[in-house]
């Protein structure tokens, strides 16, 4: 599979002296689910909309499907947008939203009445065809707006943070469905979201981006496990920075809190009784020993969350405090605050940023 | 009863009657034609009038064509500047204001010493083109209604939004206006359509200084020649004006329902 369906070559957009996007450059394979993640403000917007068109880029240039689009109108790029707010157009029917596009486009009919009705059946919609869209609940508004984009068979589908707007249990049922329609035709698409858990569970890669720059490009597991940059370790998912002291160079040995503990690697120049900080998911914790885990430290209890399937607790190392994730078990209770327990990790596992 | 709600049904009284004790002593008085008793003579002497009628017929014309003229300038106006130009919006306030403070008199001065018969572009100079020209001055007398009814409507739809997804949807610009936005803020337009149609069929200034057979010269010339036909008239050209108003009024159930919903 080659990586050239979406191309992106030093796109930059800048207002006055205010640049947003900063010489961006990507390239995605045909059919690919590709997430652009960051903050407020990081330019994942502006790059989507340079992409539909909606903003002229500075400089840099966009290509789908080997041809250059970065001068055509958004009219002219055969793409299917989805927006935050739906977007759907109040004065038309469910049926007549769907076929906008294909009506536009000159699709008689009867060919037209045939795709509305197929859309409505892959959205799980059928019969809404005379339905209004202010008679819809917002999921299912949101569910026309996806079948009215892909309805005129776009080249790329582009997500503008589609469930922002949505409540969170229908946002979890509506991004599993975008997913299931979207590999089911097969349709490469562009999806702009702040929400990390999202963008880890439905993409193939992902664009972390930061003030304008791409900080890491990779496929959900990479950017968790084995994020590039300190931003995309603390953007993505929760992160424990454990602050140590080298003791021994040659041996790798640090001190954390005053415990011993030796590790695979120190990073290069590390002198001894030097401050080095370590980070750590929260579930590569656990208490007790586990099979693997050749650091153990003692700690108390500071605190402790119940979140349902999972308990999130803080514990106290001396000066490091660091979260810790174990899935719930009902037939144990939860340690309790200030309990003293013993901590276990993988060395492996520490990353230095 | 509570003195508060006392006070205000008071208030209301006060100025429901200084509304109604005129109008309605004008509607008793139409009705006196016949000597020692109450009829709809002067309504039958009024509405029999030929002149009533293609005076009439003309302003409902006129009126028709300034409101089509008015809806071709003012919608796709409205629409670039919130779209393109947000910038301009003040400048667009205050320039639609300006009928409001310059009065007719003045415009219709103006617009004889531009066009006249022996100007450049002589409008004047036929009945067809006074007849432009007495539209295009409704347009701008109506223009602060007009504007500000489609300046309303556009903001309660997103402009934006709906353009780009239809836009990206591969309409053209004038599909985006007349499938999507126009039928969005048509409210809003009928809103403005008939205000221009009441100030149209009443408007006496313009049409009498270009000598147009327009109603409102109608309506000044039997004042001053007839005794119970002008009460008749003005309680016509009032039920005129109260039926535009209801239109409105109407319409305005029929808005566009908003669908942000998060469920």
């Amino acid at each position: 599979m080659s990586d050239d369906f979406l191309r992106v070559d030093r796109l930059t957009k800048a207002y006055g002296a205010n640049i947003v996007v900063r010489g961006v450059g990507f390239a995605f394979a045909r059919g690919e689910f590709i997430s652009l993640l960051g903050p407020s403000g990081c330019g994942k917007t502006t790059i989507l909309r340079m992409i539909a068109g909606f903003e002229t880029p500075s400089s840099g240039t966009i290509h789908v499907d080997g041809r250059d689009i970065t001068g055509l109108r958004p009219d002219q790029r055969r793409l299917g947008m989805v927006f935050q707010a739906y977007a759907l157009f109040p004065n038309l029917t469910v049926g007549d939203n769907i076929g906008f596009g294909l009506k536009v486009a000159g699709v008689g009919r009867e060919e037209r009445r045939a795709r509305v009705e197929e859309m409505l059946r892959l959205i799980g919609l059928p019969g809404f065809e005379r339905r209004y869209p202010y008679e819809l609940s917002g999921g299912q508004q949101q569910r026309v707006a996806l079948a009215r984009a892909i309805a005129p068979r776009p080249r790329l589908l582009l997500l503008d943070e589609p469930l922002s707007a949505l409540d969170a249990k229908i946002r979890v049922a509506l991004r599993e469905q975008i997913r299931a329609i979207q590999r089911d035709l097969g349709i490469t698409t562009v999806f702009v979201t702040h929400d990390q858990e999202e963008a880890l569970s439905i993409s193939d890669r992902i664009v972390v981006m930061n003030a304008g720059n791409i900080e890491q490009t990779g496929t959900p597991h990479d950017i968790y496990n084995r994020p590039a940059t300190r931003f995309v370790a603390a953007f993505v998912g929760q992160l424990n920075h454990i602050e140590t002291v080298v003791a021994d160079p040659a041996a790798r040995t640090v001190t954390i809190d005053g415990q011993p503990a030796t590790l695979p690697a120190l990073p290069e120049g590390a002198a001894a009784g030097t401050p080095v900080t370590f980070t750590l998911r929260p579930e590569m914790l656990s208490i007790g020993p586990r099979p693997g885990n050749d650091v153990t430290l003692a700690g108390t209890v500071a605190d402790v969350s119940f979140l349902g399937s999972v308990i999130r607790m803080r514990v106290s190392l001396g000066r490091n405090v660091v979260s810790l994730d174990t899935f719930n078990d009902r037939r144990a209770a939860p340690p309790a605050r200030g309990e003293p327990v013993t901590v276990s990790l993988s060395s492996r596992d520490l990353l230095a940023l | 009863m509570k003195p508060s709600k006392f006070w205000a049904w008071a208030a209301f009284a006060l100025g429901a009657a200084y509304f109604l004790v005129p109008l309605l002593a004008t509607f008793e008085f139409s009705l006196r034609m016949r000597r020692g008793y109450y009829s709809f003579d002067s309504y039958a002497s009024v509405f029999s009038d030929p002149a009533f009628q293609a005076t009439f017929l003309y302003s409902s014309l006129i009126g028709v064509l300034a409101i089509v003229l008015g809806v071709l300038v003012v919608v796709p106006a409205v629409y670039f500047v919130r779209l393109r130009l947000p910038r301009l919006r003040p400048l667009m306030e205050f320039v639609t204001l300006l009928p409001l403070v310059i009065p007719a008199i003045v415009l219709v001065y103006g617009y004889i010493r531009l066009y006249n018969s022996s100007s450049l572009i002589p409008f004047t100079g036929s009945a067809l083109g006074t007849d432009i020209l007495l539209t295009c001055a409704y347009v701008t007398l109506a223009l602060p209604y007009m504007y500000r009814a489609v300046d309303t409507g556009m903001r309660a739809i997103d402009v934006r939004t709906l353009t780009e997804a239809a836009r990206i949807l591969g309409a053209s610009t004038a599909t985006i206006i007349a499938r999507i936005i126009l039928p969005n803020i048509l409210v809003a337009v009928l809103s403005g359509a008939f205000l221009t149609f009441a100030i149209v069929i009443g408007e006496f200034t313009i049409a009498s200084l270009l000598n147009r057979p327009a109603f409102g010269p109608y309506l000044q010339n039997i004042g001053a020649n007839r005794a119970y036909e002008p009460s008749a008239l003005a309680i016509i050209s009032f039920l005129v004006t109260w039926g535009a108003m209801g239109m409105i009024q109407l319409l305005a159930r029929f808005a566009p329902r908003t669908s942000v919903r998060t469920d």
